[in-house]
This record gives C-alpha cells, sequence and structure tokens, in this order.
C-alpha cells in the first residue's frame, strides 16, 4: 500500500505533467526533423538552429507588442514564419543540389549552416540570455486532481501537443501534397516519372519541417532562458528522439518523445545529480533491443 | 603514395620537413611552439578518424569522445592514483580503446547512419556523464593544472614530446593501412558485400579498426593534456566530432596526410581569425560550404589530381 501510495504520489504525478508538457516540445521539433529525415534523407543539424532562431524571434516579436497576450499569439505566428522563409531559402540555394550526395556531405553541410546560423544569432540578438514572459493569459496554476498545482503554460503545452500531432496527421495521410511527399520518400524516380515536380515537394516538406523547428522555439521560449548553445542541445535530443523512434516515422518520434520527456522528468527525481542520464540511457536500452527503433522507418 | 612516404626522391622533402619541425621551438616564439604542437596531435586525432572514415567507409561522427576519455584517463590517473604519471600515458589511450570496444560492439550491427546516429547518442552518454560528476571529473570547469612529469613539463619539451610521438604514431598506422589488415579495411569500404561473399568477417574487422582508431584517438588526448595541462568536458562534444569530420574533409580523406593537412588549417585558421573577429564558427561555416560544393575531394585530393593530370 506504501509503495502504490509513493508511486502515486503527488510529487511523481506532477513530474509526470511537467515530462509530458517537454514531450510536446521535443515532439514539435523532433517531428520536423523526422519528417526531412525520412523524406529528404538529410540528416538536418542545422534545425537546432532554427529551433534557437525562432526563439530568439519569438523575443523580439514579444518585445515589439509589448510582452502581454497579443505579443505572444503574434510570436506564435510570426516565428514560424520567419523560420520558414530562412530555411525556403537555405533549401533553394544549397540544398535542392546535394540530395545525390552522400548522407555524410549533407550533415557537414548542414552542421556547417548551423555554425553560420549560430553565429548570425550571435550578431543580431548579442550574446546575453534573454527571458520571454510567460504571456498573461498562462500565467498562474490550474489545480489537477483536487489540489496538484500545476503551471498553466505547461498546461497549454499539453493541449498544444495533441493538436500539431493532429495536423500533422492530416497533412501527411490526408493530403495530396503528403501523399506524394511519402510516396517520394520511398521511390524518389518513380514520383518524378510520373510527372510530379519532385524538387518542390522537397522544398515544402523541408520548409514544413523547419517551421515545426521554430514553432517549438517560440513554445519552450516562455519556460526556458533564451540562449546562444540551446541549439546544441536540442539537436541532440531530437537525434535521439528521432533514431529511437525509427528515421522518418512521425509517430515514433511522439514515441520517442515521450519516452524521452517521461524518462528525463522522472529520472530527476531518482537521482537528481544525474537525472539528465537517464533518457540517453533509456534511448540505448530501446536501441539495444530494436536496434532500427521503436517503429518501423520509412528507409 | 608509396614513393612519397620515407622512400625515393620524396625522402629530401621529408628529412626536410622533419627539420623544419625540429628547428621551430628554437626559432619561433613559445606560442608558435604550442600552436605547432596543438596541430600535431589534432592531426592525429583526425588521422586516427580516417583510419574508420576514409579507409574503413564507417560513419564514425562522434570520434571526439574518445580523445576526450584518453585526455580525462590521463588527467584523472595523475590527478588521483598517485602513481607514476607516465602511466596515465599508456592507461589513457587504453581506457579509449576499451570504450571504442565497447561502443563498437553496441554499434556495429547498424550501418551508415544509423550507425552514426547511435554512436552519438551513447556518445553523449559518457559526455553528460563527465559533464555531471563534478566531484570525479570536475564538471563543466574540467580539470587544470594536471602535473606531468618533469622532463615534458616545460613547452619546449612537450612539443618534442608530441612531434616524437605524433611521428611514432604516423608510422605505425602508416604500416597498419598498407598491412592486409588496411586492404582489406578498404575491400569493406568500397564493397562490403563482396568482402562478406570472400570470406572476410567484416563486423570483426571494422570493430578491429574501430579500437585502433579509438586508441590513437586516445593517444592524442593524452598528448593534450602533456601540452595545455587541461581537460574539459567540451573535449567530448558533439560538435568537435564534427569539427574533426571537417578536417578530415577539408583535407581529403582518401589521402593519407589530408586529415593532417585539414587539421593544421583549421587550426591555423582559428588563430588568425579569432584575432580579428569573434565571429570564427561563421568563417568556418562559409569554409566548410565552399568545401563541399568545390572540393568534395578536399585540399589534398584536389592537388594529387592536378598533379596526375600533369604527368
Amino acid at each position: 500500500m506504501d509503495l502504490i501510495g509513493q508511486i502515486f504520489s503527488l510529487k511523481v504525478l506532477s513530474q509526470i505533467f511537467v515530462g509530458l508538457s517537454r514531450t510536446t516540445i521535443l515532439f514539435t521539433v523532433s517531428s520536423g526533423m523526422s519528417l526531412i529525415l525520412g523524406v529528404l534523407r538529410i540528416p538536418n543539424v542545422a534545425h537546432g538552429s532554427l529551433y534557437m532562431i525562432g526563439a530568439f524571434t519569438a523575443y523580439t516579436t514579444s518585445v515589439a507588442f509589448g510582452g502581454g497576450n497579443l505579443g505572444f499569439w503574434m510570436s506564435l505566428i510570426i516565428a514560424p514564419i520567419v523560420v520558414a522563409i530562412i530555411s525556403f531559402l537555405a533549401e533553394r540555394a544549397f540544398f535542392q543540389f546535394l540530395y545525390e550526395r552522400e548522407h555524410l556531405m549533407l550533415l557537414l553541410l548542414t552542421f556547417a549552416l548551423s555554425l553560420i546560423f549560430g553565429d548570425f544569432v550571435k550578431m543580431i540578438w548579442g550574446a546575453e540570455y534573454k527571458s520571454v514572459p510567460v504571456p498573461p493569459v498562462f500565467q498562474g496554476y490550474v489545480h489537477l486532481f483536487g489540489g496538484l498545482p500545476f503551471p498553466l503554460y505547461n498546461f497549454f503545452l499539453l493541449i498544444v501537443g495533441p493538436i500539431i500531432a493532429v495536423i500533422l496527421w492530416l497533412l501527411v495521410n490526408k493530403t495530396k501534397i503528403g501523399k506524394i511527399a511519402m510516396a517520394a520518400a520511398v521511390d524518389r524516380e518513380m514520383v518524378s516519372a510520373v510527372g510530379i515536380n519532385v524538387s518542390w515537394i522537397f522544398a515544402v516538406v523541408f520548409v514544413i519541417g523547419c517551421l515545426l523547428a521554430g514553432l517549438g522555439g517560440v513554445l519552450v521560449a516562455p519556460t526556458v532562458s533564451v540562449t546562444l548553445g540551446m541549439d546544441h542541445t536540442i539537436i541532440m535530443e531530437a537525434f535521439l528522439i528521432v533514431i529511437m523512434g525509427g528515421l522518418g516515422n512521425i509517430w515514433g518520434a511522439l514515441m520517442g518523445a515521450l519516452v524521452f520527456g517521461l524518462a528525463q522528468s522522472l529520472g530527476i527525481l531518482i537521482w537528481p545529480q544525474f537525472g539528465i542520464v537517464f533518457p540517453y540511457a533509456a534511448v540505448i536500452v530501446v536501441l539495444l533491443f530494436r536496434p532500427r527503433g521503436l517503429l518501423k522507418s520509412t528507409w | 603514395m608509396e614513393n612519397s612516404f620515407l622512400k625515393g626522391k620524396g625522402k629530401i622533402y621529408w628529412i626536410a620537413g622533419l627539420i623544419i619541425l625540429i628547428l621551430i621551438p628554437l626559432v619561433l616564439p613559445r606560442f608558435y611552439t604550442y600552436l605547432t604542437s596543438i596541430i600535431l596531435l589534432t592531426g592525429l586525432l583526425s588521422t586516427s578518424l580516417n583510419i574508420v572514415l576514409g579507409y574503413g567507409g564507417i560513419f564514425q561522427f562522434h570520434h571526439a569522445v574518445f580523445y576526450g576519455a584518453g585526455a580525462y584517463a590521463t588527467a584523472l590517473m595523475i590527478m588521483k592514483s598517485g602513481l607514476s604519471p607516465w602511466l596515465g600515458f599508456i592507461v589513457g589511450p587504453l581506457v579509449s580503446a576499451l570504450l571504442s570496444l565497447i561502443m563498437g560492439i553496441i554499434c556495429i550491427r547498424l550501418s551508415k547512419l544509423y550507425f552514426g546516429m547511435l554512436q552519438i547518442s551513447l556518445g553523449s552518454l559518457v559526455w553528460i556523464i563527465v559533464y555531471r560528476w563534478y566531484s570525479f571529473t570536475g564538471g563543466d570547469d574540467g580539470i587544470h593544472g594536471v602535473p606531468v612529469p618533469d622532463i615534458i613539463s616545460s613547452s619546449t619539451s612537450a612539443y618534442y614530446f608530441t612531434l616524437i610521438v605524433t611521428i611514432i604514431c604516423f608510422i605505425i598506422i602508416y604500416k597498419i593501412l598498407k598491412s592486409p589488415f588496411g586492404s582489406v579495411l578498404q575491400g569493406i569500404r568500397d564493397n562490403p558485400v563482396r568482402s562478406e561473399m570472400l570470406g572476410i568477417n567484416v563486423k570483426r574487422h571494422q570493430l578491429l579498426a574501430l579500437v585502433i582508431a579509438g586508441f590513437f584517438a586516445g593517444i592524442a588526448g593524452s598528448l593534450f593534456v602533456v601540452v595545455d595541462n587541461t581537460v574539459f568536458p567540451d573535449m567530448l562534444f558533439w560538435t568537435l566530432s564534427l569539427e574533426i569530420l571537417i578536417m578530415c574533409l577539408l583535407g581529403g580523406w582518401f589521402s593519407f596526410f589530408g586529415p593532417m593537412l585539414g587539421a593544421a588549417i583549421i587550426i591555423i585558421l582559428r588563430t588568425f581569425v579569432s584575432t580579428f573577429t569573434s565571429y570564427w564558427t561563421l568563417v568556418l561555416g562559409i569554409l566548410m560550404m565552399f568545401v563541399i560544393f568545390f572540393l568534395p575531394n578536399g585540399v589534398l585530393g584536389y592537388v594529387e589530381e592536378k598533379l596526375k593530370k600533369r604527368t
């Protein structure tokens, strides 16, 4: 009885909810990465930079609109658009010439891009910490299960996560472009043989994937301090989630994000100093038993 | 290449180069001695990566882990064990080789990109442990002022030590790559299926190559402790791994000395660009894109191509 009581204690429950709201961020970023990996076969290291740019743009937007609710909603619109434009330019200028090259070259190209983006961010926003205020609508706490205080903004994230997942599902399975993109992921030449301009499909998929990174950056901005170097952390986590879920599988990314987020939040309870080790250990355990990821990869 | 290495007409260039390297601490200021030491050991690091990358065709994305592990093992042996410091220089590379073996056994079942990504995840685990374990590894501060034996503690003697070890390692790596094992490795790179059919145990050869590469990366890490007397967690961070990959690509990873050249170019550029601007990574990124688009075989690959055309 005592053990069960401990497991379901409020502390654990609240950590689970913290983990789930973290999962939203992780899923948003890594589903975009998974999409790009699955369809375009690019291991996109610059994804983290776009997430960082999203967060910094959210900061600028919220300052420009006075830091209130309007600033938050505007940043939710403007930052992904900014990121989408940047990624579109990058795709047309560089990536479209390199789809046939080795993965290693693509990885290094995206790394070069991430270095360049990183320095641009440093030039524009400086090296100091920036903090984005939690919008007034989402300030305060909700009480879950009668008496468990939980930040309202994290609750908002819990709702946003499934919405993004549903939109992605609709986009991939119910629209023509999604179906073409999935077909192109399997056999690129066949799709172009039936008269579809694969190059543009790829551009659209790339932009959507990057837009998700930017959106993740906006969503995370009020909960962390926005700083240089946040790209390095998220890219690592997103990589791990994508490989744990199965390369290119968006639902794999969702499962991976769940495992990662929960391992992170519960690990802190078990062993505070090394809490951060648990998600990495979880990835390794998963990959030991399923080397190709939890779900089927599109490769 | 057989002719250009310690044989035939190329011999005179090697001797000239060696004399220049020996003279450096006598002629140039201390800073350049330090810089050259760093170039040598980083060159050794990127060459060790090239054993598996260029010759083995394995996507070793997280090579820096073995470099950092070697450096940390050496530093911790010296600081904590109380045994002879020289033992640290032996333990460092051995720890790297062991780590490489463990990670290799886990990763080798996968190939190409999967291998690389799994390796990044395992390497990050090592990094995080080092980064968080304040009481043992010093956390994000690292370990400063590692006392090395007196005989190699001055910058000049550290330089000569680095030079000698690097040259020995280069000769050993060269011999390994020219041995039957090296040929098999290249055969596996070019056609793994066919090599398997010929009765070669592909995985075992790749695993051995990984361990060798890890071992030499560990030596490079130990040398860093000698030259700089510090270790810090960034030595195992994945961005460093990608920088080493860039060195290999820039110099040319189908040439034996390409990675060394790439390391030299990048370190010299970094030193001099950093004096003008704080945006070094921007310069590196642009240089990198230039190489990917216009010099896919690297600088040395380009030069060799031109030389071949002339003759």
